[in-house]
């Protein structure tokens, strides 16, 4: 992976930074022997390493800001960093960076259920936000895949989704405010526990933008009271296209399920192998959850099945208790783990328009003709975010290259069919390269605007999202 | 000007030699601050480009009427869920809104509380912006972290970043089914409690406003879970005096009222639109009945948002200091109707503007 030369002028400077570094942080909250750092050294897209020149663990607002002040003020790049759980390498350091966690961050501020919000720090984690507000019987819905260790950092910078999105949206719909520390130290309050913040909707630029605009210490989440319970129907089919035209036409008829998760023969057999879901033999798979009161699931249900029915399904199977739904879910859930038991893989993140799901599958088997590698494919069907995984071996020489080759091909179908490159794992440094295959020269000037006017010394994060070559003139100045 | 392509758009912007006033149907003309310049109206830039319900997808040029829209939406029983307000009753305005008014001005209505506001619905942005430059951001699907979300900074610009060309939303069915419970006689203090109670429980509602001492809560979806919820929503409030509304012509009637501000429209007076948290709506209105001033009010979103008419010269900013939020001028005089931002926002704002439009031409002061 190509990153940009370090700065030497920074990596000489390395022992006055880490003194002004301890200044205002408490000593074991900066990490700069290499022994250290290297704990540092990458996210959860493992295949690239660097470790940074220095990591840091701030504990409060003014110490984040503390950091950025002396970062800007000595040129020093900064690598914003949930809890490391990215898949697109958001969070890969330079050699010549600061890696600022914010992992002890991790406060609950306010709870507040007659206004249904709840203020965090952002090191928290996603499924702790839960946590902090279920006794009262409410929950925070993105649920990204990671959510037991991902934190609310991540989740803002990425704008994360997850499997019930379809229903409740993403981050960037549930997020009300932030406290964000600038590049060069100032705080700034942006939204608050109202509906839609005053002026220009700087919340909704912020949310997505991969920790290259500020760090968001702080945040205000819309929180909903749960459902009385949810449901899963499963329902297994000869042919992926079949499965693909039973989702279109439940979306057509107004039935809005909470979930609705696809897999295909390779995704299922492994699965099962690995988990004993119990699930049958077939070439496609769905997962429709619906939830509500007893009455309303049984409606919804009732509708689902009668459109399953008119597409010769291989079987259906209604939950009918607590455990047969975990044994539902639990393939699901157990899919990208079981597919790691047998090989490496690289997921792929690509959204397409739900009408062309049948077509890209096609395409997806012809490509993995081609090139020689499997590919499993397991996705949230209802919003049409695949997850094709491609099954490579990492010793094998050549074998990485061709996966990636391969992985590039498959999104650049879904950018062709009217979808994009990436629906929730962010473009970091693994899709970067692709930017202009959806966007045009003048699309991608438009996003660097963005970036020039909230950090101006192009010091945050500023290797990731787009290609280097595009970035290059404004991160030398 | 009502350029005919979007070439023609470009080229109009970009040897533009003095300030440009966005067009769309001119319904909402009176929002943000007084903006002159030569009209630039997008109606020929007009017609659906795709539409397909299966997808819940609709995109579309950005001077296409809503009239248009809905009915076709309507065809396949199908809306925006954000459930836009029609400016035209309570600004006196004439003309047909558009889709781009819709999404410069981010106009939502009751159902925003639950379905989300018009960013929230907005899948992509098609634009020309100050230099005359086209550019696109986001697509037409649901799901999408490509790069920076300028979806969401465009919807609510009103035009000061450039001039919307097409748009791409999610659209959602028709509900089958729909009911209105009224709890009548309560006080604001009442009546914000009980909203927080019925939107904080399981029961997915879908407006909650209170007018004429009468909270309305409505409830939408399936059949048998919109009875379901009725009863479950009476027998929780069953200390109150309630009424249902399940005609559908007349729950659309009473809907559409509050989505248009229907009850304050009439009023003389400055009209105000209020962003607060909700539990803050009671100390709102105990402020206004201290400074003995009269006033007229709706609360939404559950005292969410709060619409008051209110006399000419009443500085309602300064009366409520201390309190979250902001206060917009809808109608009226005296006082700014874009609300001031702090120093920061506005420096970042200012600094967006000065990229997407360096000569300042695109509806210049609009946001103050």
């Amino acid at each position: 992976m190509e990153m940009p030369i370090p700065d030497q002028a920074v990596l000489d400077n390395k022992t006055k930074i880490v003194a002004l570094l301890k200044e205002v942080l408490p000593p074991h909250a900066v990490i700069h022997h290499i022994s250290e750092t290297r704990a540092y050294e990458c996210d959860a897209l493992t295949a690239y390493r660097c470790p940074p020149m220095i990591a840091v663990l701030p504990e409060t607002t003014q110490q984040v800001s503390d950091v950025l002040k002396i970062c800007h003020a000595h040129n020093v790049p900064v690598v914003p960093r949930g809890s490391g759980t990215s898949l697109a390498g958001g969070a890969l350091p330079t050699a010549d960076s600061v890696v600022l966690g914010v992992a002890k961050l991790n406060d609950v501020l306010e709870t507040d259920y007659k206004n249904r919000f709840v203020r965090v720090q952002s090191g928290r984690t996603n499924l702790s936000v839960t946590g902090a507000v279920q006794e009262q019987g409410f929950f925070y819905a993105p649920d990204p895949s990671s959510q037991l260790a991902c934190a609310i950092a991540g989740n803002i910078g990425m704008n994360s989704g997850g499997a019930h999105c379809l229903k409740y949206g993403v981050t960037t719909n549930n997020l009300l405010g932030v406290t964000i520390v600038m590049m060069d130290g100032e705080v700034v309050e942006i939204g608050g526990p109202y509906m839609d913040a005053n002026g220009l909707d700087l919340l909704g630029v912020i949310c997505g933008s991969e920790g290259q605009l500020g760090v968001v210490t702080e945040a205000t989440l819309r929180i909903l009271h749960k459902p009385v319970s949810a449901r899963p129907v499963l329902v297994a089919f000869d042919e992926n296209e079949v499965a693909g035209a039973c989702v279109a036409e439940i979306i057509r008829a107004g039935v809005l399920p909470v979930a609705i998760e696809f897999m295909d023969r390779l995704c299922i057999e492994t699965s099962e192998n690995f988990s004993d879901a119990g699930y049958p033999d077939a070439n496609a798979l769905l997962i429709i959850e619906v939830e509500g009161a007893e009455v309303e699931i049984e409606e919804q249900l009732e509708k689902i099945i009668n459109i399953a029915q008119r597409h010769n399904p291989i079987e259906i199977r209604q939950s009918k208790s607590e455990e047969e739904s975990a044994k539902i879910w639990l393939g699901r859930k157990s899919a990208f783990g079981a597919i790691g038991q047998i090989s490496d893989y690289m997921c792929l993140d690509g959204t397409i328009p739900v009408s062309k799901l049948p077509y890209v599958l096609r395409r997806t088997a012809e490509l993995s003709e081609e090139y020689g590698l499997r590919v499993g494919n397991v996705f949230h069907a209802g919003d049409g975010n695949m997850h094709p995984l491609i099954l490579f071996d990492a010793n094998k020489k050549g074998d990485l290259e061709r996966c990636e080759a391969m992985g590039a091909e498959i999104l650049r179908l879904c950018v062709e069919v009217g979808g994009c490159l990436t629906g929730e794992h962010g473009v970091g440094v693994e899709k970067r390269n692709l930017m202009f295959d959806q966007y045009s020269q003048e699309d991608i000037e438009a996003q660097l605007w963005v970036k020039d006017v909230f950090d101006p010394k192009w010091l945050l994060n500023a290797a990731k999202v787009f290609p280097l070559a595009a970035t290059q003139t404004r991160r030398a100045r | 000007m009502t350029p005919a392509t979007v070439r023609e758009l470009s080229d109009t912007i970009a040897s533009a030699n003095g300030p440009l006033r966005i067009l769309g149907g001119g319904t909402r003309q009176a929002l943000g601050e007084c903006c002159l310049g030569a009209p630039l109206g997008t109606a020929n830039l007009s017609g659906i480009t795709l539409y397909e319900p299966e997808a819940l997808t609709l995109v579309a040029q950005a001077g296409t009427p809503m009239a248009e829209l809905q009915a076709v939406l309507r065809s396949e029983n199908q809306q925006f869920a954000f459930e836009p307000m029609d400016h035209r009753q309570i600004l006196g305005s004439g003309g047909n809104p558009t889709l781009g008014g819709v999404v410069a001005c981010n106009v939502s209505g009751p159902r925003r509380l639950s379905a989300g506001a018009c960013r929230d619905s907005l899948l992509g942005v098609s634009l020309v912006d100050g230099r005359g430059n086209i550019i696109k951001n986001g697509g037409r699907v649901m799901k999408n972290v490509t790069g920076y979300d300028l979806v969401k900074l465009m919807a609510g610009s009103y035009g000061t970043l450039g001039v919307l060309t097409e748009l791409s939303f999610r659209v959602l069915p028709i509900p089958e089914a729909s009911a209105t419970l009224c709890l009548h006689q309560l006080s604001v203090g009442q009546a914000s409690a009980v909203m927080a109670r019925a939107i904080g429980s399981a029961n997915e509602i879908s407006g909650a406003t209170y007018f004429d001492h009468t909270v309305h809560l409505r409830i939408e979806g399936l059949e048998a879970s919109v009875a379901h919820r009725l009863g479950v929503l009476k027998d929780l409030f069953h200390e109150h005096e309630i009424s249902v509304e399940t005609a559908p012509d007349a729950h659309a009637e009473i809907w559409r009222g509050i989505r248009d501000v229907t009850p304050l429209c009439e009023k003389r007076g400055n009209i105000w639109r209020l962003h607060i948290k909700p539990s803050d709506a009671p100390e709102v209105m105990n402020r206004l009945s201290a400074a003995e001033i009269r006033y007229d009010s709706m609360l939404d979103w559950g005292g969410g948002l709060i619409w008051l008419c209110l006399s000419r010269d009443f500085d309602l900013r300064k009366s409520l200091e201390g309190i979250a939020g902001h206060a917009s001028l809808i109608r009226g005089s005296g006082f700014a109707a874009v609300p001031p931002t702090s120093n920061a926002v506005a420096r970042l704002s200012a600094g967006l503007r000065g990229k997407f439009d360096p000569r300042g031409i695109l509806n210049a002061g609009i946001l103050g």
